[in-house]
């Protein structure tokens, strides 16, 4: 007995044990708020988890692109943006024939291969940009991602000089319907676990991260890779940016609106470090989980939704700070 | 670089439209009016990059702080009052309001910047949702008007010039010949430095980010008395045409150098660029890319600068 | 014991703008031999380094590795013929962890998929623990980060990079400079290790002693010029300092070198 217990403490825990209890507190808490205030369950309600894990469905798939950035050493706050432009193309080119004012009136009815390939495309280009920008001239990312903020948004309002678009050929809407996005969001999810720790891709992207001086002199070509990974960060934007349209059944130019906030909270939340060279795509998934739960359970409890931006803001700061101790504290050590 | 964008314009007006873009007694008042308010949040900003540091919560605490001081501002006889019994105040306490919120805002900025050491666009990315989440808020989103007439004062005619104008030469002296400056300099330059010379750095951030707070509160109030209302939907972006007149301006993203007459200049550079677009009927979304661009532009321009002063590195 | 001239430069130059920091350095090294670098701060023994190892490129005179002519454009360049370097600010990722470390840039993989290639881990594994072993380098577990262990174990795997990859040529720079005094002998015996396996070193250094116990060959920089080849079991600290200082009467005990 003894022995076992003596086992059972020597194996380490896994990494993301901590913030899987922060997981689990934040559902007991709101659970325990549900009964109090509401008389009802709040977790147990199969409706209510399907759609939390839907609506985080999304901001899940851009965390996804967020961490590999972040485990860079990088920063990415063009994501919301990019989804507005790259929605508004894919939706330009997925219209039908019996819309009136299509945008493109002599591109109707494509195969909806097109539409989907022609939004990729953009946020993967934006994203590509984005890279280039701060490989070649080593600016801050922060403010590269942030002047494509505006950009990004400017040619999505540009782009249909704000009008919204709609009616979209049917094939399109399968992306968006039913469990089809968490499906997604899953196989991006497992796809960049396994990049991340199992392929030279991962091990470059912490190296660059952990000390990229170090990762030059080991001949790691980092500008090439820098670009890689926010093309690859821009491709899943684009990914989001299509189910979020199908399920809009409309594209217009503020979609995706502070997005990019949700989704940094979320990696910074799961234990990503923004000093680098440390996270794990498992801990974006809880990190989106308790964001979910955040946002769902204060709508659940009828607390306005304005607030949810002035507790999403401390979250950041919070998660953040929490990091910077974890670092000091092992620095020190 | 502003006489060179200006005649750019000029010409391209004479060509284009066939008149003159800045001899024109009308347009040139409009230009330094407009950018007025981002002048006001680009002098604190300025200070803030100065130390090294970035505040990008500058547009959302001007919202946070109009809403407040105008809250304080109404007058008697409206039907939309905020505070039941309160009203027709004299104009400084909802000035002062304003400024106090924004001062709040920048110092908890300054305060978890220095005292944390997380990146300072952490928190002020933070504040930036906060602040605007509690504009909105404050008054269920909606507008607050019926504001008095002294405070409306503060947005009419060229009254917020002069203040900008008031502003930037405080900032100026302040900047060049007090302790303050040197100090701000001195930490952006090499805080390490600073800190072993004796220089209480963190207190010291916390004051320009405070001071910075307060400024874009002030903008704020400014803001609302131009529009004689408040909206928490004010000031959206501002702080990166503010960021932009910064850099623009000269000062630099790697701190330790700038100056608020470069960042006047930046100010009314951006204004010149926008209203010369409105002028020669560029369309408004093109605006928008364009002034993404003149910031990576600007930042650009400032890492070459940087590198080639600091030796090429080996 | 000296074989074969396995490294040779000629008039080799570099000059930075109107500092002649390199002049005219003419060097051999031959394959089992350790040479020690030695010279003042600035007297040109770094950019020396740095020319051989790709990090820079000589403004003038010709580099022999391996009987041919060689232009390398970065240290990836040096390293792919066979010359490891391990620098002074030791270049680890802290959050990696000792074969992540030992491979980054050259990691084995399974078949090549370009970046997205999968690693053989174990194979990795493996050869940093063989790499570790023919060094003696004890480090109790492997998976641990770098940013974890101490100065002396973070050197021992800068080291044991470079053997692992069974170079032709090893450079050291200062690798002793940041360590404890336990950590610096478990380094030099790391360097005895290489000694008895033949394989060739070239080793800067501030530490004459160390020199004198370590190499067979020592060269002085003085100014950015070569000043002096001796042999280590015939000269002593005084001739040593005198070619360092360039003063005839270097025999007082200047504590800083010896």
């Amino acid at each position: 007995m003894m022995d076992m217990i003596k086992n059972m403490t020597a194996r380490p825990l896994p990494k993301d044990t901590g913030i899987f209890l922060v997981l689990i507190g934040v559902a007991i808490i709101f659970e325990i708020l549900g009964w109090l205030t509401q008389g009802q369950t709040f977790i147990f309600n199969a409706q209510r988890l399907f759609i939390i894990i839907l609506q985080m469905a999304i901001i899940g798939i851009m965390a996804i692109g967020v961490t590999q950035i972040i485990i860079m050493a990088g920063i990415d706050l063009s994501g919301g943006s990019i989804i507005g432009i790259a929605g508004l193309v894919a939706a330009s080119l997925a219209q039908t024939s019996d819309n009136v004012n299509a945008v493109y009136p002599a591109f109707t009815d494509l195969p909806v291969i097109i539409p989907v390939l022609a939004g990729l495309g953009v946020a993967m280009g934006l994203g590509w940009f984005n890279g280039a920008v701060i490989a070649i001239t080593r600016i801050p990312p922060f403010i590269a991602t942030l002047a494509m903020l505006v950009i990004a948004r400017g040619l999505s309002r540009w782009y249909t000089s704000g009008k919204q678009v709609s009616f979209f050929v049917d094939d399109f809407g399968f992306f968006g319907s039913g469990a089809t996005p968490i499906w997604i969001f899953l196989g991006v999810a497992v796809l960049s676990h396994i990049l991340l720790t199992r392929t030279t891709y991962g091990r470059r992207t912490y190296a660059i991260g952990s000390n990229e001086q170090a990762a030059r002199m080991a001949g790691i070509n980092v500008g090439r890779h820098k670009m890689l990974v926010y093309a690859l960060a821009g491709l899943l934007y684009g990914i989001a940016a299509i189910i979020q349209t199908s399920r809009a059944e409309t594209a217009q130019s503020g979609t995706g609106l502070m997005w990019e906030l949700d989704a940094i909270a979320a990696v910074v939340i799961g234990g990503t470090s923004l000093m680098g060279g440390v996270g794990r795509i498992t801990g974006t998934i809880i990190g989106v989980l308790i964001l979910g739960i955040i946002t769902s359970g204060f709508t659940f409890l009828g607390i306005g939704v304005y607030f949810i931006n002035i507790v999403k803001g401390i979250i950041i700061v919070a998660a953040v700070v929490a990091d910077q101790y974890r670092h000091r504290s092992k620095r020190k050590a | 670089m502003l006489f060179g964008v200006a005649a750019l314009f000029e010409i391209l007006g004479w060509l284009l439209i066939g008149q003159s873009f800045l001899f024109n007694v009308k347009r040139l008042p409009i230009i330094i009016l407009q950018v007025s308010i981002i002048g006001i949040i680009a002098v604190g900003v300025t200070q803030v990059i100065i130390t090294s540091g970035i505040d990008l919560s500058s547009g959302s605490v001007a919202a946070m702080s109009a809403m407040v001081a105008a809250s304080f501002a109404q007058a008697s006889g409206g039907f939309l009052m905020y505070f039941d019994g309160i009203a027709d105040l004299p104009v400084i306490i909802p000035v002062a309001m304003g400024i106090i919120v924004g001062c709040g805002a920048g110092w908890l900025n300054g305060a978890i910047t220095a005292y944390t050491g997380v990146p300072p666009f952490i928190p002020t990315l933070g504040m930036l949702v906060a602040a605007r989440g509690v504009a909105v808020l404050y008054n269920d989103g909606r507008p607050i008007i019926g504001l008095t007439d002294s405070y409306k004062f503060l947005g009419s005619g060229i009254v917020p010039v002069i203040i900008f104008i008031g502003v930037a030469l405080i900032f100026h002296i302040l900047l060049t010949r007090t302790v303050y400056g040197r100090r701000t300099y001195a930490i952006g330059s090499n805080e390490e430095a600073a800190r072993i010379s004796g220089i209480n750095i963190n207190a010291h951030k916390v004051l320009v980010y405070t001071i910075a707070g307060g400024l874009a509160g002030l903008a704020g109030v400014v803001m609302s008395a131009r529009a004689t209302m408040a909206q928490s939907g004010m000031g959206f972006m501002y702080e990166l045409d503010a960021i932009a007149a910064a850099v623009i301006g000269g000062t630099s993203l790697f701190g330790g150098r700038g100056r608020i007459s470069g960042t006047v200049i930046g100010v009314l550079i951006l204004g010149v660029i926008t209203s010369g677009f409105t002028f020669l009927r560029v369309d408004f979304y093109y605006q928008e890319i364009a002034k993404g661009f003149i910031i990576l532009a600007a930042v650009i321009a400032d890492q070459y600068r940087h590198k080639r002063t600091s030796g090429g590195g080996a | 014991m000296a074989g074969d001239i396995i490294l040779t430069t000629k008039g080799l130059t570099k000059h930075y703008g109107g500092v002649h920091a390199l002049e005219d350095a003419d060097f051999e090294i031959r394959s089992g031999e350790h040479v020690a670098i030695v010279g003042d701060n600035g007297a040109g023994k770094s950019t020396f380094v740095r020319q051989i190892t790709g990090v820079e490129q000589p403004t003038a005179g010709e580099i022999f590795f391996d009987g041919k002519t060689r232009h390398f454009a970065n240290p990836l360049d040096a390293r792919k013929v066979g010359i490891e370097t391990v620098f002074q600010n030791l270049a680890l990722a802290d959050d990696l962890d000792v074969p992540a470390n030992i491979f980054l840039g050259r990691e084995e993989v399974y078949f090549n998929l370009g970046p997205f290639s999968f690693m053989n881990e174990k194979k990795m594994l493996a050869m940093a623990e063989e790499g570790l072993k023919r060094t003696a380098i004890k480090i109790p577990n492997l998976h641990n980060t770098i940013g974890n262990m101490s100065g002396g174990q973070r050197q021992c795997v800068a080291i044991s990079r470079t053997v692992t990859f069974a170079s032709k040529l090893i450079i050291m720079d200062e690798p002793t400079a940041a360590l404890g005094v336990q950590e610096t002998t478990q380094v030099e015996n790391i360097i005895r290790t290489l000694k008895k396996q033949g394989i060739p070193l070239i080793l800067i250094s501030h530490n004459l002693r160390q020199v004198l116990n370590l190499v067979d060959k020592i060269i002085v920089f003085r100014r950015g010029r070569i000043v002096g080849a001796l042999d280590a079991k015939k000269t002593d600290g005084n001739e040593i300092v005198s070619l360092i200082t360039g003063l005839d009467t270097g025999v007082h005990e200047n504590a800083s070198y010896i």
